[in-house]
């Protein structure tokens, strides 16, 4: 009864004056659309780590794992993306400091590591293929390529937008929209190195544990 | 800023149904350090298990692995992604139970109809391959 009284007395009086003392933030409902955008992502991941793992012990008479995976040079590429995802945060940080040079400097930074990441991605695509080991040879090996590749070209993907979003910023500054992007991409690249957990343990580890 | 007008925030919560939350949240500069070494502690030890051979029983290994994935991937929600029951009045939160319950359901699902197809398949000898259409 009480909460309905207040209620209607807040109705009644239009609208309370606490809704201007309170700070608005543009970005609220992009954000949220992002995220389901990202959650959608998520079951794309999903259905390809499902796969995997219906698959991931065809080998066809083939190499195995264990046959050609090389677990430092994964350990080295897992390394990457962490440290992109660390400086990210920091070019966030910068952003809410309103420092526009450090915060485009950490973005450089963020991209060298992804780039780093993707470079090391294809010298192992580069390989197995050269090997005989491509995506032809076993239901394994399909299924290994279409989650890894399709999580690579996700990391392309954003390594464009960022490079976008640097000339961006340099244009015009850390403005709304613009600080509204880097939190957008923050969670997109965020949610890439998650998948990347989700990849180095179940297919590089589980993979050569046998 | 709830601790500055607890009792508008709420009533604005009862009110309306959602809240003016960060979507994102802010980071802040210990957040994202102890995530990160969070995270360094959690990549280290599942290659060091495989890799140095550390346990000679693989299924435990296995379940090790997973189970540390699956701690990294909620310190990354957590320090990273900023994920928490207030931002957008709780519905990113409600959105990520979802996906982990349909991913949940499609992960069991698959594994355990293809285990009971492969188990109920006839038993083939290298001969009856060879004639395989």
């Amino acid at each position: 009864m009480n909460q309905t009284h207040t209620d209607q007395v807040l109705q009644n009086e239009g609208a309370p004056a606490f809704y201007t003392t309170e700070e608005h933030h543009p970005e609220n409902s992009t954000m949220l659309g992002f995220w389901l955008y990202l959650m959608s992502d998520c079951l794309i991941f999903a259905v390809l780590f499902a796969t995997h793992a219906v698959v991931g012990r065809n080998f066809a008479a083939g190499p195995t794992p264990a046959d050609l995976f090389d677990l430092n040079l994964v350990a080295i590429n897992t390394a990457m993306l962490l440290f992109s995802s660390i400086t990210y945060g920091f070019a966030m940080l910068q952003m809410e400091r309103n420092a526009k040079a450090e915060t485009l400097f950490w973005l450089g930074v963020t991209m060298l590591f992804g780039l780093a990441f993707l470079t090391i991605e294809l010298y192992e695509f580069y390989h197995l293929i050269h090997e005989g080991a491509g995506p032809t040879r076993s239901a394994f090996l399909s299924s290994f390529f279409t989650l890894v590749g399709t999580h690579g070209a996700h990391v392309t993907a954003g390594i464009i937008w960022m490079v976008v979003l640097m000339i961006q910023v340099a244009k015009r500054g850390l403005i709304v929209e613009n600080r509204r992007r880097l939190m957008c991409l923050s969670m997109f690249w965020h949610f890439l190195d998650v998948v990347w957990i989700g990849v180095f343990s179940f297919v590089y580890l589980l993979g050569v544990l046998g | 800023m709830s601790t500055q007008a607890p009792l508008h925030e709420d009533a604005l919560e009862a009110h309306h149904g959602h809240s003016h939350g960060h979507g994102a949240g802010h980071g802040t500069f210990g957040g994202y350090v102890t995530g990160f070494i969070l995270s360094v502690i959690l990549t280290a030890i599942p290659f060091w298990l495989v890799m140095a051979g550390v346990f000679e029983n693989h299924f435990l290994t296995a379940v090790l692995v997973m189970g540390i994935g699956a701690v990294q991937i909620v310190v990354h929600m957590i320090f990273f992604l900023h994920m928490n029951g207030k931002s957008e009045g709780g519905w990113t939160m409600l959105a990520l139970i979802f996906t982990a319950i349909v991913v949940l359901i499609m992960l069991v699902g698959s594994l355990w109809v293809m285990h009971h197809l492969n188990t109920n398949m006839m038993p083939m000898s290298p001969e009856m391959m060879k004639n395989m259409p």
